[in-house]
């Protein structure tokens, strides 16, 4: 390590403690904890909303996929630049007027019963916990190969880090680290883009040029079907992305940080925008790397491509470069970690232990005790996870998060908004059978029984998709509709208005929230 | 931005807070909710809304997923449009596009939608 990889490390680290130190004097309260007092503004939460979006999985994972199989590499980025439009769409707003800290608590805002928000709360954990392992792992491989730290050290040097911002400074912390670290990166992505198409003589068309002849595909590099050769597979893979990204509890709960519907508004535009940019700018990146740092070296530094970006800023702009890009994918896996831990640790801390084990009696001062020793227990529960973990190959269970997100969150939270037959025995059934479904599949693919031995488990996969998003989520809202159907219709008149007009005007946020 | 528009809280019809005695004021609240919810003009706002909302949606997801359905089953996203770049660049950045400018015409709509609310608002509080 050099002496400027060593510098800006310790820059990126100093800024967001100090942030941190700032954001702990202003956490005295459970809704400041959760939701920094609802007081962030539109950009600054659009801001840390982008910053979610921009997990390392989409920074180096993206760029990597677009240099190693081209178009099919980019799928992804149109998954997520869409999605924003059904967040805004049909999440955002309601979302805004109807919770408080957590998704369950919209949902049990219309069925006010225990076994609801258990089950959302459920989904909630194990979404989060497959994200967070995955995240880790990574983090830990790629801290590893950038900074030579053994893995262990490595995930215990995040773990301890992302502790500390959540344990202190509460969703306040977390939101700048993430706008902090969403900044570094569009400077990063832009730097770099610039430079790439200044080496192509700033002609995008002389760049596609180059790059069809820079690896071995050839022409069909530019086309789909390089990676994806299962047209069910890639449309199934899209439907959890852009469905699964409103359903994702760490996305969902950065609504709740800001005062009203029209800022939850102004947020996801800002992120829209945001992400739009960035996204086109991993074309380049993709691309760089493709034709200058070569498929080849970037393979054998990372066989998945994750290093593809790194090894770019390295040819572009030597060591300096190299390093703040290291130092920017170091703040981008913290930041997101932590957001993940704050999600993990309101489903256990607020709704588990304080609205269901004690009926919503705790005092103040009882529920922050709670809120950081569930962040504290959650902390750990990860690290260790992700310890033992190091040897699988996990980078499917991002995926498989959205999957999750879109089969057992989407259609309740839909439901819950929009459709008055809806009971709470189908708000059960749609959870639990979308989570079952999605982990009884997932559990049965590719992805964890090949008869190469590349896989979890060697044998054949008794389900052929990589992602069963296209089979999870019409499963996940038909359970919805037959439970509703099959259920006494509840005499909720009173309580649909109540939730129609309120998720419509905005009434009674004020008692709700702050 | 929307910011022109106000309707917030403070603006409502003060009937949900501060009254002295608990279950009554739930009681209150609930009368409240249900008396609006049962405004033609609310009943008419939630329509126009729900329409808006989700025709937009359906018809951005079938553009959407068409991507995937167009490479995987046909090669008509193959063809070059200039130099090298093909069909599929051209498709998807336009799909970034129709992200941006219906998230623009949805910050339009739902700035009107707010004055909407903002007029019923005032109608129920003259009602009273």
């Amino acid at each position: 390590m050099s002496i400027v990889t060593i510098s800006f490390f310790l820059g990126i680290v100093g800024l967001t403690l100090f942030v941190t130190y700032l954001a702990a004097k202003k956490t005295s309260s459970a809704s400041d904890f959760y939701t920094a007092g609802g007081g962030l503004k539109g950009w600054q939460n659009g801001l840390a909303i982008s910053g979610d979006y921009l997990s390392a999985a989409a920074f180096l994972g993206v760029s990597g996929a677009i240099a190693l199989s081209g178009f099919d590499g980019f799928f992804f980025s149109v998954g997520y630049v869409v999605a924003n439009l059904v967040v805004l769409y049909i999440i955002a707003e309601p979302l805004r007027n109807l919770g408080r800290y957590t998704l369950a608590d919209m949902i049990t805002a219309r069925f006010n019963e225990k076994r609801v928000r258990a089950a959302a709360a459920l989904s909630t954990i194990t979404i989060v916990i497959l994200y967070m392992i995955a995240q880790l792992v990574g983090a830990g491989a790629l801290i590893q190969l950038l900074f030579g730290i053994d893995y262990w050290i490595a995930v215990l040097i995040v773990g301890i880090m992302m502790t500390i911002y959540v344990l202190f400074g509460g969703m306040g912390a977390t939101s700048w680290v993430q706008i902090i670290k969403a900044c570094l990166l569009l400077f990063g992505t832009g730097l770099m883009s610039f430079l790439v198409l200044r080496h192509f003589d700033y002609s995008i068309i002389n760049m596609f040029d180059k790059v069809s002849q820079a690896t071995e595909h050839g022409d069909n590099f530019l086309n789909s079907g390089v990676k994806y050769t299962n047209g069910f597979d890639s449309i199934s893979m899209l439907i959890a992305l852009v469905l699964g990204t409103g359903g994702l509890p760490h996305i969902l709960m950065r609504f709740f940080t800001v005062k009203d519907a029209r800022t939850a508004r102004t947020s996801i535009s800002w992120t829209t925008w945001i992400t739009s940019i960035f996204f086109t700018l991993t074309i380049f990146l993709g691309f760089g790397a493709a034709a200058f740092v070569g498929v080849k070296d970037i393979m054998a530094a990372n066989a998945a491509g994750n290093l593809a970006a790194p090894l770019l800023a390295e040819y572009l702009g030597g060591n300096v470069l190299l390093s703040f890009i290291c130092a920017v994918a170091f703040a981008t896996i913290l930041a997101v970690v932590s957001g993940l831990v704050l999600t993990g640790a309101s489903a256990i801390s607020h709704d588990l232990y304080g609205e269901i084990l004690k009926k919503g009696q705790l005092t103040e001062k009882q529920q922050m005790l709670a809120a950081r020793v569930g962040s504290i227990v959650l902390a750990a529960c990860s690290i260790l996870l992700a310890l033992g973990a190091q040897s699988l190959n996990v980078s499917f269970l991002v995926s498989f998060a959205f999957c999750i997100a879109a089969s057992a969150n989407l259609p309740v939270i839909l439901y819950t908004i929009y459709w008055k037959r809806f009971t709470s025995t189908g708000a059960i059934a749609a959870t639990i059978t979308g989570l079952v479904s999605c982990l009884v599949l997932g559990a049965l693919s590719p992805n964890v029984w090949n008869l190469e031995g590349t896989a979890i488990f060697v044998g054949e996969a008794l389900f052929p998709l990589t992602n069963p998003a296209i089979i999870t989520v019409p499963l996940g809202f038909l359970a919805g509709y037959i439970g509703s159907m099959l259920s006494k219709k509840e005499e909720n008149d009173d309580v649909f208005d109540e939730i129609t007009v309120k998720a419509n005007t905005g009434m009674g946020v004020s008692d709700i929230s702050h | 931005m929307a910011n022109q528009m106000d309707i917030s809280v403070e603006q409502q019809p003060k009937t949900t807070v501060g009254e002295p005695v608990l279950a009554n004021e739930k009681e209150k609240e609930r009368q409240v909710y249900r008396e609006i919810a049962q405004m033609d003009s609310f009943k008419l706002l939630v329509k126009k809304k729900k329409k808006f909302l989700f025709s937009t949606t359906i018809l951005f997801l079938i553009a959407y997923i068409m991507l995937p359905v167009l490479t995987s089953f046909t090669s008509v996203l193959e063809h070059r449009v200039i130099g090298k770049i093909t069909w599929v660049w051209v498709y998807s950045l336009s799909l970034f596009v129709m992200t941006i400018v219906l998230c623009e015409v949805y910050k339009y709509r739902a700035g009107k939608f707010d004055k909407e609310v903002e007029k019923i608002m005032k109608e129920y509080g003259d009602s009273k």
